[in-house]
C-alpha cells in the first residue's frame, strides 16, 4: 500500500495496520502529507534495536482512514537527531521530550528541550536503551516553569500532592486576581518504568502489566495489548471472546461515566449528585465482582480471548441491571439539566472550541464534546462493533456542560450495546492458546476506552521475547489542551474543568 | 427541588447495616466510634497520597466514600491537608519522582501519626516492584503501621486496614 508518499507493508491483526521504514526526508514529508489531509498523529516513541544489530529508531503512528500507519526512522547518527514534528503536531512536543528522557534521542532544533518524565530522581538514565547508564546522583530537580510577568500577576503552585483523592501532578497557575492567565502542567510523578517492565516480561504475561497502566481503563489496555500480541503471532480470537471483550469494555465505560457524573455534580457544589451516582456505580461494581470476579474487571481480558464467561444465570442479572440503571440515570439527568445552579457552573466553563481542538489534536470523549468526531468503534469498527452500528456522541459547545452531555449520551449507548451483545452472544469457546514462536513480529492494538483511543505497538524479537512494547494513553493528546481550556476562567473552576476531562496521570506518566 | 427530594426519598438510605457477627471489622458502629475516641480523642482524619499508583486503588478509596459504607457515620473523614490528618493513606509503588513529596507530606502530619499502605504495590507484593523509577513498597520510604494487600483492595478491606491501624495504636 502506498500512502503519505511511502510504501507500506501490511501487518496482520484485528484492525488494519501497515508498517514501513523511512529516511529523515520521508519522515518529515509523510508528516506533512498526513497533516495536510487531516490525519491524526496517534503516538510517537523510540526503540533501541542495537541488540539485534539495528540502530536506535524513532517511530510514529498515524490514524489513516484505512488503519494505522506505523513509520520507523532508523537513526544512523543519533547525535544528529531527527526532524521535529512539533510544528505540525503540537502533541508531538511532549512525546518527543519523553522519548529523549527514555532513549536519549531528540529532535534536531527542538525549542523545548526540558526533560519531561525524568525529574532527575531515576537511578538510570535513558532506561529504554539496552545499556542504560547509572545515574550517579539521583535527586529531584527543580523545573524551569515559564514565568508570566506584569502588574498584579502572581503564581499559584498546586501539587504533586493534591487536596483530595487524586493522582499526582503539578499545576502552576499564573493569575491576576481570580482569573487564570496561564496554566503550565508538570507531569511524570507517577512514572513507574512500565515500558521497561513490559520489555522484560514474557509476552503471554504482558496483559497483566498493560492492565495496570491506568487502572480505570484496565479492559481497554488489556484488550489493546492482547490485540497487538495476537497480531504479532497470527492468532485469531473466537467470536464469543470478541463479544465478551466488548461487553467488558462497555461495562468499564459505564462504570467510569457513572463515577464522573457524580464527581462533576460534586465539583459543581451539588453533593446530591455524588451521593446518587456513587451509589449506582457501587451497584455496578458489585455486579462486576459477582459476574466476572473483579470489581474493576482486571485480568479478565487475556491473550487469545477472555478469562471469564457469561452463563445463563448471569445474563439476566446483567440485563436487569441495565434496565434499573437506565431508569435512574434518566431521572438524574433531568435533575441535572433543570438545576440552575449546576448549569450555571457547567455552561461556558472550560471551553475548547472546535478550531482549538483540531489545532491541538484533542481526542476521545473531550473531542466529541468539541465538535471533533472520532470514535474507533464507529470509524473503524472491528468485531463485534462492526455489527452494532455504534451511535457516536456529538456535542459542539466544548464546555464542561458538553463533556457532561457526552457522558450521559455514551452511558445510554453503552447500556444499549450491552443489551445487544448479551442478546447475540455467539456459541463456542471464549479463549484459544496463543503460540509465541521464536521469530520477529510486529503488531498493533487499539481499543476505544472510555477516555479515548488506547494504542499499543508491540515488537517481538527473533527469540520470541518483547523488544519493545509501546503503550499510549489518549491523555497525552488532551493534557496540553487542558492548559488552554482554563485560560480566562477563575481558579475555583479549575477542579471542575479538570474533572470534566478526567485525564489519566498514570496512563500518561507510565 | 421536588424532583430532588423525590429522588432522595425514592433512593432511601443505602447505608448497609453495620454488624455482621463474624465480621471482626464492624462489630458495631457505636463500639467503633468509641474506639476512635479512646485512641485519638476525636474522629479520625485521613489524608490520602497517591505516590505512583495506577489509579485503581484511588477508585476504591473513592468508593469507600459512597453511601453504602457510611464512612462519616463512623467518624472517619478525608481531609485536604496533611496538617489536619491523623492517618496517611498511601497508594502505589512509591515512584522515585514522588518519594520526596511523600516524605514531606508525612513530615507535615502531626504526631502521633499512622500510616496505612494500600494495595499490592504499596504493600510490596504486587506486580510493580522496585526498579529505576520506583522505590518499591511504601515501607521503603515511610514507617508503615498496616499494609492492605489487594489489586486493588475493595472498599471494605481498605476500611478494615484503617481500623486495624487505629486499634493497633490503642493496644
Amino acid at each position: 500500500m502506498r500512502r503519505l508518499g511511502v510504501d507500506f507493508l501490511a501487518l496482520g491483526g484485528a484492525l488494519p495496520a501497515w508498517h514501513a521504514a523511512v529516511g529523515a526526508a520521508h519522515w518529515h514529508d509523510a508528516a506533512r502529507h498526513a497533516h495536510a489531509s487531516g490525519v491524526r498523529l496517534v503516538s510517537l516513541w523510540g526503540t533501541d534495536r542495537r541488540a539485534a544489530g539495528g540502530t536506535l529508531v524513532v517511530s510514529a503512528a498515524y490514524a489513516l482512514p484505512e488503519g494505522i500507519a506505523w513509520l520507523d526512522l532508523p537513526l544512523r547518527d543519533e547525535s544528529a537527531g531527527y526532524p521535529d514534528l512539533a510544528g505540525l503536531y503540537p502533541a508531538a512536543i511532549r512525546l518527543q521530550r519523553a522519548t529523549a528522557d527514555l532513549l536519549g534521542i531528540a529532535p534536531a532544533g527542538a525549542t523545548d528541550t526540558r526533560p519531561w518524565l525524568d525529574h532527575g530522581a531515576w537511578t538510570e538514565r535513558h532506561p529504554l536503551r539496552i545499556d542504560p547508564a547509572p545515574n550517579p546522583e539521583p535527586a529531584s530537580r527543580d523545573y524551569p516553569f515559564v514565568r508570566v510577568e506584569g502588574d498584579g500577576v502572581h503564581e499559584i503552585a498546586v501539587g504533586p500532592v493534591h487536596a483530595g483523592t487524586i493522582e499526582p501532578g503539578h499545576f502552576r497557575f499564573s493569575v491576576v486576581g481570580e482569573k487564570v492567565l496561564r496554566l503550565e502542567e508538570r507531569l511524570g510523578y507517577a512514572h513507574k518504568g512500565m515500558e521497561q517492565r513490559l520489555a522484560r516480561c514474557a509476552p503471554l504475561e504482558g496483559h497483566r502489566l498493560a492492565g495496570r497502566i491506568s487502572g480505570d481503563s484496565t479492559v481497554a489496555y488489556a484488550w489493546a495489548y492482547a490485540m497487538a500480541l495476537e497480531a504479532a503471532t497470527g492468532c485469531a480470537v473466537p467470536p464469543r471472546a470478541a463479544h465478551l471483550r466488548a461487553l467488558l469494555l462497555e461495562r468499564e465505560r459505564v462504570a467510569n461515566h457513572l463515577g464522573d457524573l457524580g464527581a462533576l455534580g460534586n465539583d459543581g457544589a451539588f453533593a446530591f449528585g455524588l451521593a446518587q451516582f456513587s451509589r449506582l456505580r457501587e451497584d455496578w461494581l458489585r455486579l462486576s465482582r459477582a459476574a466476572f470476579g473483579h470489581r474493576l474487571l482486571m485480568d479478565t481480558v487475556v491473550p487469545g480471548g477472555v478469562a471469564v464467561d457469561v452463563d445463563d444465570a448471569t445474563a439476566p442479572r446483567l440485563l436487569a441491571q441495565c434496565d434499573a440503571i437506565e431508569i435512574e440515570v434518566r431521572r438524574l439527568r433531568a435533575i441535572y439539566d433543570e438545576h440552575a445552579g449546576l448549569q450555571d457552573r457547567f455552561a461556558g466553563t472550560g471551553r475548547v472550541s472546535a478550531e482549538l481542538a483540531a489545532q491541538l489534536g484533542l481526542v476521545g470523549l473531550a473531542a466529541r464534546a468539541s465538535g471533533r468526531p472520532g470514535d474507533l468503534r464507529c470509524d473503524q469498527p472491528w468485531a463485534p462493533y462492526d455489527r452494532l452500528a455504534v451511535r457516536q456522541a456529538a456535542h459542539s459547545a466544548g464546555d464542561v456542560a458538553a463533556r457532561v452531555a457526552v457522558r450521559f449520551d455514551e452511558l445510554m449507548e453503552s447500556l444499549r450495546l450491552i443489551r445487544a451483545l448479551l442478546g447475540d452472544l455467539p456459541e463456542g469457546g471464549s479463549r484459544v492458546t496463543v503460540v509465541v514462536r521464536p521469530s520477529p513480529g510486529f503488531g498493533t492494538g487499539r481499543a476505544e476506552g472510555w477516555r479515548g483511543e488506547v494504542f499499543v505497538a508491540l515488537e517481538l524479537g527473533a527469540d520470541g521475547r518483547i523488544v519493545r512494547c509501546h503503550v499510549h494513553d489518549p491523555s497525552w493528546h488532551d493534557w496540553p489542551v487542558v492548559e488552554h481550556a482554563v485560560i480566562g476562567n477563575i481558579v475555583p473552576d479549575f477542579p471542575l474543568i479538570n474533572k470534566s476531562f478526567n485525564l489519566s496521570y498514570s496512563g500518561h506518566d507510565l | 427541588m421536588w424532583k430532588i427530594l423525590h429522588q432522595v426519598a425514592r433512593a432511601g438510605i443505602a447505608s448497609e447495616p453495620p454488624p455482621e457477627p463474624d465480621d471482626a471489622l464492624r462489630t458495631s458502629a457505636e463500639a467503633l466510634r468509641g474506639e476512635l475516641l479512646a485512641t485519638l480523642g476525636r474522629a479520625l482524619a485521613i489524608r490520602h497520597v497517591d505516590a505512583g499508583s495506577c489509579n485503581a486503588c484511588e477508585l476504591e478509596i473513592h468508593a469507600l466514600e459512597n453511601p453504602y459504607y457510611n464512612l462519616e457515620g463512623l467518624g472517619i473523614r478525608f481531609v485536604a491537608s496533611p496538617r489536619h490528618a491523623d492517618l496517611l493513606l498511601v497508594t502505589g509503588p512509591v515512584s522515585r519522582n514522588m518519594a520526596l513529596a511523600l516524605r514531606r507530606t508525612w513530615e507535615a502530619v502531626p504526631d502521633p501519626k499512622l500510616v496505612v499502605a494500600i494495595g499490592d504495590c504499596g504493600s510490596g507484593c504486587g506486580l510493580l516492584g522496585e526498579n529505576y523509577a520506583t522505590c518499591g513498597p511504601v515501607a521503603s520510604v515511610l514507617p508503615v503501621d498496616v499494609a492492605v494487600p489487594g489489586c486493588p483492595p475493595p472498599p471494605l478491606e481498605i476500611l478494615r486496614g484503617i481500623l486495624t491501624a487505629v486499634r493497633q495504636r490503642k493496644g
